[in-house]
């Protein structure tokens, strides 16, 4: 039996990591493992520039003078913050990183369905972003994220349509990551991943997937009309040339507003996975949850109308949209009480990705109930274009989606990098990031409460106090953004060996070694326990001893 | 392990060994096609959206700039495109039947078709080039209407001009299918590129069909 143990080295196992190296197999990889890496490197570049404009916002706005820029040159800082944070991370970040690594895991699927798109995807989106990149290391534009007309496409000086095509085929790169994941969801699951058995993760990526393909092509047409307009002179969104500038925000918010939500949902697909994990209990409300992310999706497509409460639409209109917009917190709420319910009762562990998914359901919580003053016409004329509608989606945002991905980060980076990271740093720049957030933006609620309207370089005296708690936020926040990244590659090297399943949880994801190898499943799963099964679990673990 | 015996027929050279079978793999790619196809709905949507608009503001303005079109060239043109999206799918048929002999020739009466369409299309932008009534510096409002008649231009160039985008793209792909069935690549058992073409083609038929009654017929009332 034990003949030669130690001459014979135990071979190393090959997993997607060390199967291949060298800059090409990276470059022109299938594997939506390696491309999931891909996506997280480029992600973090572009929200670092986002952050780093972010940066130069709270230093200007420290002091009630316009003392460090121009307002000119402040209008291209935020537009560019807002451009970089939108499409080029916060829209790709949850899906293209930990949706495109997980999906096919969970499903217990070889690949995504089209491996070579999912590549394709990932060129549009640098293609996209390296050009939106370039105008703005070459002067910027100054429309703001909005690109409103007939500012964007007649008087604005700046690089509106190299923007512009930027977002519009990193538009593609999000619609085709939608369709690979809605196809894959239909046809690869393993033999006995029923619908009824898919993880909460998948099926709000699966509603994510449906806003993708639905939601950006509109955006994608609305921007190329724009660039034609500033080459052509074409005047369709021109008053001068007979042509409406609100069919451009609702042609526009058609799509931003959803996009709110390819946003939110995937940090909800994240949050539910951690809450039943940290829990130890089956998800309260399988059937519920699932639902809700569909009605999130469809809503989705109904509300667009409450951002223009104040750009002349019809009354009659804002009326419908601002109902309908309450309706969202419908399913919204749904959600909240589902994690708090598996959480009563339940073997509750503070581990670092609980810490932020309890701190994603506080913060998630707050911004979604602002929303609701938001929705009601009355109140968002009072603050429509102030620091209160700011903070309100930076809530939603920031404390949502970012404390969702770096909660989801952590929770699968034994997965992804086969490493551990360190338990007490990542407790630390948890709570730094908590306080530094609300210390951020919850000032801005009072500040926009009282009158202070965004986007402007100097204020007046009395809102300074504020202001410099804001910016003081900020910049423990920054701080606790730098701390992870530090200690994700520290744990690269020198983190402890990862086993296949770390925290002891449900989940096909956790029966591959981590890290998995190329094709994920020695051999494909076969799938018998309904999810979150964790009483079956503790029995077997008990039987085995 | 049941998985693990080969399965009994072999798979076409196609197979992609990350799906279950080659089934699964023809399923997965024909539904892609379809949420593809769903996009573009979306896509041309916008744009529809905006004529619809305009033209209820501008009724008057918008119908006398659509008697300027030449109608004639323009039900001609949609003869054209039907005509196509005939030799398309008996191209898809022939594929699928195994009548290899057929598919190229179908796929090259296909492509003629649709470069006769973007031929006809050429001529009446020129004509529209002639006229002045191409929107931007070099417009002049024609007689009889005012301004907003520059806004259907607009939307009539950039509505055409896409759909002529996708012609392109579209012959482009029968080219690549072309070489493809030179090869002999497809069988009845494997010709999902050309379904999925077909698909794309027939969209593009439909995209059409929409546009001629919006920009050509909608408010006629002289040839």
């Amino acid at each position: 039996m034990s003949a030669e143990p130690e001459v014979i080295a135990p071979p190393r196992r090959v997993d997607y990591l060390n199967v291949r190296y060298g800059v090409k197999s990276w470059l022109l990889t299938t594997d939506h493992k390696r491309i999931a890496i891909l996506y997280l490197i480029s992600v973090t570049f572009f929200f670092a520039i986002g952050g780093l404009m972010a940066a130069l916002i709270r230093l200007e706005l420290l002091t009630p003078e316009g003392d460090i820029f121009q307002s000119e040159f402040y209008n291209r800082i935020f537009t560019t913050h807002g451009v970089m944070m939108v499409f080029f991370f916060m829209i790709p970040a949850i899906p293209s990183v930990l949706g495109n690594f997980l999906i096919p895991l969970m499903i217990g699927a070889k690949d995504l369905a089209f491996p070579r798109i999912n590549l394709l995807s990932w060129y549009l989106y640098i293609v996209g972003a390296l050009l939106a990149f370039y105008a703005t290391v070459h002067g910027g534009l100054d429309t703001g994220w909005t690109f409103y007309t007939p500012y964007s496409t007649v008087y604005a000086n700046g690089w509106v349509v190299l923007t512009g095509v930027g977002v519009f085929i990193a538009g593609f790169s999000s619609i085709l990551t939608g369709l690979n994941f809605i196809v894959t969801i239909h046809t690869m699951r393993a033999p006995g991943m029923t619908w009824g058995r898919l993880p909460l993760f998948c099926w709000s990526m699966y509603a994510t997937g449906i806003i993708q393909i639905l939601g950006t092509p509109v955006i994608a047409i609305t921007l190329l009309l724009v660039v034609a307009e500033r080459v052509f002179h074409l005047g369709i969104f021109n008053p001068a040339q007979g042509g409406d500038p609100v069919l451009y925000q609702h042609l526009f918010w058609f799509y931003s507003h959803p996009a709110v939500y390819i946003m939110i949902l995937p940090a909800m697909a994240v949050i539910s996975e951690l809450i039943t994990a940290f829990s130890r209990k089956p998800i309260f409300g399988y059937k519920f949850i699932a639902a809700s992310s569909m009605a999130i999706a469809g809503l989705s497509f109904l509300v667009w109308g409450h951002h223009m409460f104040v750009s002349g639409q019809s009354i009659y209109a804002g009326l419908v949209f601002s109902i309908l917009s309450f309706l969202v917190a419908v399913p919204s709420a749904i959600k909240v009480f589902n994690w708090t319910a598996t959480m009563y009762r339940g073997s509750v562990s503070y581990q670092t990705p609980m810490l932020y998914a309890i701190g994603f359901i506080g913060l998630f919580t707050f911004g979604g109930l602002t929303g609701l003053f938001l929705a009601s016409m009355g109140l968002d004329i009072h603050v429509h274009d102030t620091y209160f509608i700011v903070a309100h989606f930076h809530y939603i945002m920031v404390g949502g989606t970012i404390m969702a991905y770096l909660g989801g980060l952590h929770f699968w980076w034994p997965k992804i990098s086969g490493k551990l990271y360190p338990e007490l740093w990542s407790r630390v720049s948890a709570w730094i990031i908590f306080i530094g957030f609300n210390l951020t933006f919850f000032p801005q609620f009072i500040l926009g409460y009282l009158g202070m309207p965004r986007r402007y370089h100097a204020y007046p005296e009395e809102f300074q106090v504020l202001n410099v708690l804001s910016t003081a936020g900020a910049s423990i926040l920054g701080i606790g953004y730098v701390i992870p990244l530090v200690y994700f590659f520290w744990s690269m090297r020198y983190g402890k060996d990862a086993s296949a399943n770390p925290w002891g949880v449900t989940g096909l994801e956790w029966q591959t070694p981590s890290p998995p190898p190329t094709e994920n499943f020695p051999e494909t799963p076969i799938v018998t326990n309904e999810p979150y099964d964790y009483l079956t679990a503790a029995r077997e673990a008990a039987v085995r001893g | 392990m049941a998985e693990a015996v080969p399965t009994a027929h072999a798979e076409p050279p196609q197979f992609q060994h990350h799906f279950v079978d080659m089934a699964a793999q023809r399923e997965a790619s024909s539904l892609g096609m379809w949420v593809f196809l769903v996009t573009e709905v979306l896509f041309f949507g916008g744009m529809f959206t905006a004529y619809v608009v305009y033209r209820a503001s501008f009724r008057h303005d918008f119908e006398g700039a659509s008697n300027l079109l030449d109608i004639r060239l323009g039900a001609f043109n949609t003869a054209v495109l039907i005509m196509s999206s005939l030799t398309m799918a008996l191209a898809v048929w022939a594929s699928a039947a195994g009548r290899r002999k057929l598919i190229i020739p179908f796929l090259l009466a296909t492509i003629l078709l649709g470069s006769v369409f973007l031929g006809v299309k050429f001529l009446e932008y020129k004509q529209k080039f002639e006229h002045h009534e191409v929107p931007g510096a070099h417009f002049v409002v024609p007689e009889g209407l005012a301004k907003p008649s520059e806004l259907f231009f607009s939307l009539y160039f950039c509505m055409t001009g896409l759909h002529a985008l996708h012609m392109i793209i579209g012959i482009g792909l029968l080219s690549w299918l072309i070489l493809k069935a030179r090869r002999g690549e497809f069988t009845p058992q494997y010709n999902t590129p050309v379904d999925l073409v077909g698909l794309y083609w027939h969209f593009v038929d439909i995209v059409w069909i929409f546009l001629f009654p919006l920009l050509y017929l909608l408010g006629r009332h002289t040839l």
